[in-house]
């Protein structure tokens, strides 16, 4: 499959921190590649050089096989993180705006359909509220029909229903073939949106690949989970984890039968016990030590 | 590219309109201004005598003629004849005296302040003894509230200028918009383009309604052609308009900012001659006040509306002008940044 985005070598130095420290990595056309990692890892930064805005202080950044230029600023799309828009313009005037700065152009009332946006276009931008922000800012980043969308933490901040629809959306955009390029810290919107993970932290890539194949390659066995109060006696003889900050405790088996067993001894009640499949936050507890700092 | 800056130039516009309280306040500032120094000087009895002393060296020796010590009078040195007369035919001297040989004077017989101030030469001393010759030159009043016009239209059109470009950049950057824009294909020339046209074309509307509201009601004096009188509007605002997008370069804080720009406002203010005339000044008060635009864009505008000055009179000032607009919009356009560092 084509390569649409290549960052090589990125390394981004700030006075005393090293952001982001020899990233490289490449984005497959028409997939949904995210990049996750906790507050300060260095996605927001390493998404940032890609998208042109912030210079690296070395490592380059191709676009369908070239060095990223103006085709790139003329067929990119992006969401950022915190931004703000012009004072005193309505939904639909923001979007004419931002459109004539392309030439490619997309049909603005099936984006303002999309988005949800139909009442919404005769609003001041000031008066809009944070999820209905939000979605003005995907749609400003799908004006010019882009070929590669970046969405930096869109659902930071929205209530559940929101985030459901935001998915729906982006599920909608990535069906027409669109790239787009996530940097979440959310890792159940990262395992049912992307087709392929990078996670970092401290700066580098710690792990690649699709989030079912990383999960299948690392994990044989599933994860009983009990709230802490339920256990009544000594875990010593049980090999398990307790997620202070959750409540409760964590056992990793590949035999459900006799770990449940062997619990059931040392515990009040099981009505609350659960049993899952391993996600991409244990995966990252594994890796780097810490949970996610979201 | 011409697509993009109209996009950013219309956008800038709508903000600036539906903002109503900027927009009144650029609009409703110079008219009371005007209206209320209309009211105060509209008699135009300042109390204060003007002298002017037609001598070719800068300085003024007090030691020439006792007159030169009367108290409550300013004298001013006039080292250009025709000057002189102009200003005494406008009442803009009462008095124009030159002590050298042939020694002479001159008012307006038109002049109430110029009967009283020859009455006081002629009291300072034997007027035999200095054989000083009398003659009469003629013409209408300038009133301040003629000669203070351009300066409140000028002082208008810096502020709005400055702070409508330096500190809505710096806004723009601080709020992460221009980090938005820069994620276009709009290129720093094409925004910085847009941005200066836009509050050109304001403010240029806006003086001009302004400057015709005060020709209506209060009938000021106009010498010379509109069009030349536009033409340093339109070259002056460009000056002023690269000055604030200096200004605003790179600095993200709007406190620097509003700092910056009122230590740029404050001295031309002062210096370029808004409210009062800085011919009594020190000389080198005035070469310090030949830096700043607004003094350009005032001596010229004056010149044109107060004595029919043409554009080859004020051809000098607009090429000041526009030396000016080019060396900041260079250096605006070689130090801008899209985002805080």
């Amino acid at each position: 499959m084509e390569i649409a985005l290549e960052a090589r070598h990125l390394v981004k130095q700030y006075p005393g921190v090293l952001a982001v420290d020899d990233v490289s990595f490449e984005v497959r056309a028409g997939t949904c590649f995210g990049l996750l990692g906790p507050n300060g890892a260095g996605k927001t930064t390493t998404v940032e050089i890609m998208e042109g805005v912030t210079p690296a202080t070395s490592g380059e950044v191709y676009y369908f096989g070239s060095p990223a230029g103006n085709k790139f600023r003329e067929e990119a799309g992006i969401q950022f993180q915190n931004t703000a828009l012009q004072d005193y313009l309505t939904v639909r005037e923001t979007l004419q705006m931002f459109q004539s700065l392309y030439d490619r152009q997309a049909d603005l009332e099936h984006i303002i359909r999309e988005c949800s946006l139909e009442e919404l276009q005769d609003r001041d931008n000031r008066k809009l509220s944070g999820g209905q922000r939000q979605r003005l800012f995907l749609a400003v980043a799908l004006v010019n029909k882009p070929r590669l969308v970046f969405l930096d933490e869109p659902t930071t901040g929205l209530d559940p229903q929101a985030r459901r629809n935001f998915w729906d959306l982006v599920n909608r955009i990535r069906s027409d073939g669109t790239t787009i390029i996530l940097t979440t810290h959310y890792m159940d919107e990262a395992q049912i949106l992307c087709d392929e993970i990078a996670i970092m932290d401290f700066g580098k890539i710690i792990i690649r690949g699709s989030p079912a194949e990383l999960l299948r390659q690392r994990y044989q066995n599933v994860i009983i989970e009990l709230p802490l109060e339920d256990v009544s006696g000594d875990l010593q003889s049980i090999d398990h984890r307790v997620l202070e900050s959750q409540g409760v405790i964590e056992i990793s088996t590949n035999d459900v039968n006799s770990s449940l067993q062997a619990l059931a001894t040392h515990v009040t009640g099981l009505n609350r016990l659960k049993i899952r499949q391993p996600n991409l936050e244990d995966l990252f507890l594994e890796l780097t030590g810490h949970s996610l700092r979201a | 590219m011409l697509k993009r800056i109209l996009a950013i130039f219309r956008a800038r516009n709508l903000e600036f309109m539906r903002d109503r309280s900027s927009l009144s306040w650029n609009i409703i500032l110079p008219v009371m201004l005007m209206f209320g120094l209309s009211f105060i000087f509209g008699g135009g009895d300042r109390t204060q005598y003007t002298v002017g002393v037609l001598q070719s060296g800068q300085q003024l020796e007090t030691g020439l003629h006792p007159f030169l010590d009367t108290r409550y009078i300013r004298f001013v040195v006039i080292s250009n004849e025709e000057d002189g007369f102009r200003k005494i035919a406008r009442h803009q001297l009462d008095l124009l005296v030159q002590f050298d040989e042939p020694r002479r004077y001159w008012i307006n017989p038109d002049s109430p302040k110029g009967y009283f101030v020859e009455f006081a030469l002629l009291q300072s001393a034997d007027p035999a003894s200095y054989g000083l010759k009398k003659s009469q030159i003629t013409g209408d009043a300038v009133r301040y509230v003629d000669w203070v016009l351009p300066g409140i239209l000028g002082m208008n059109m810096m502020f709005s200028c400055l702070f409508g470009v330096g500190y809505v950049v710096v806004r723009y950057r601080k709020n992460g918009f221009l980090k938005r824009l820069r994620a276009t294909p709009l290129r720093a020339i094409e925004f910085v383009i847009a941005q200066v046209a836009s509050r050109l074309m304001l403010i240029l509307l806006i003086t001009s309604f302004v400057y015709a509201g005060t020709k209506y009601f209060l009938d000021t004096r106009m010498d010379g052609s509109y069009l030349v009188l536009f033409l340093i509007a339109f070259v002056g605002a460009i000056a002023l308009l690269s000055m604030g997008l200096l200004v605003a370069a790179r600095i993200t804080s709007e406190e620097l900012a509003g700092g910056l720009l009122n230590l740029i406002t404050w001295p031309m203010m002062l210096l370029s001659g808004v409210w009062f005339s800085l011919e009594g000044a020190d000389a080198w008060v005035r070469q310090v006040a030949k830096i700043f635009p607004l003094t350009h864009i005032l001596d010229s505008a004056r010149a044109v509306m107060l004595d029919g000055a043409t554009l080859v009179d004020v051809a000098p000032a607009l090429i000041s002008l526009s030396v000016m607009s080019l060396v900041f919009l260079g250096l605006g356009a070689a130090m801008f940044r899209w985002r805080p560092r």
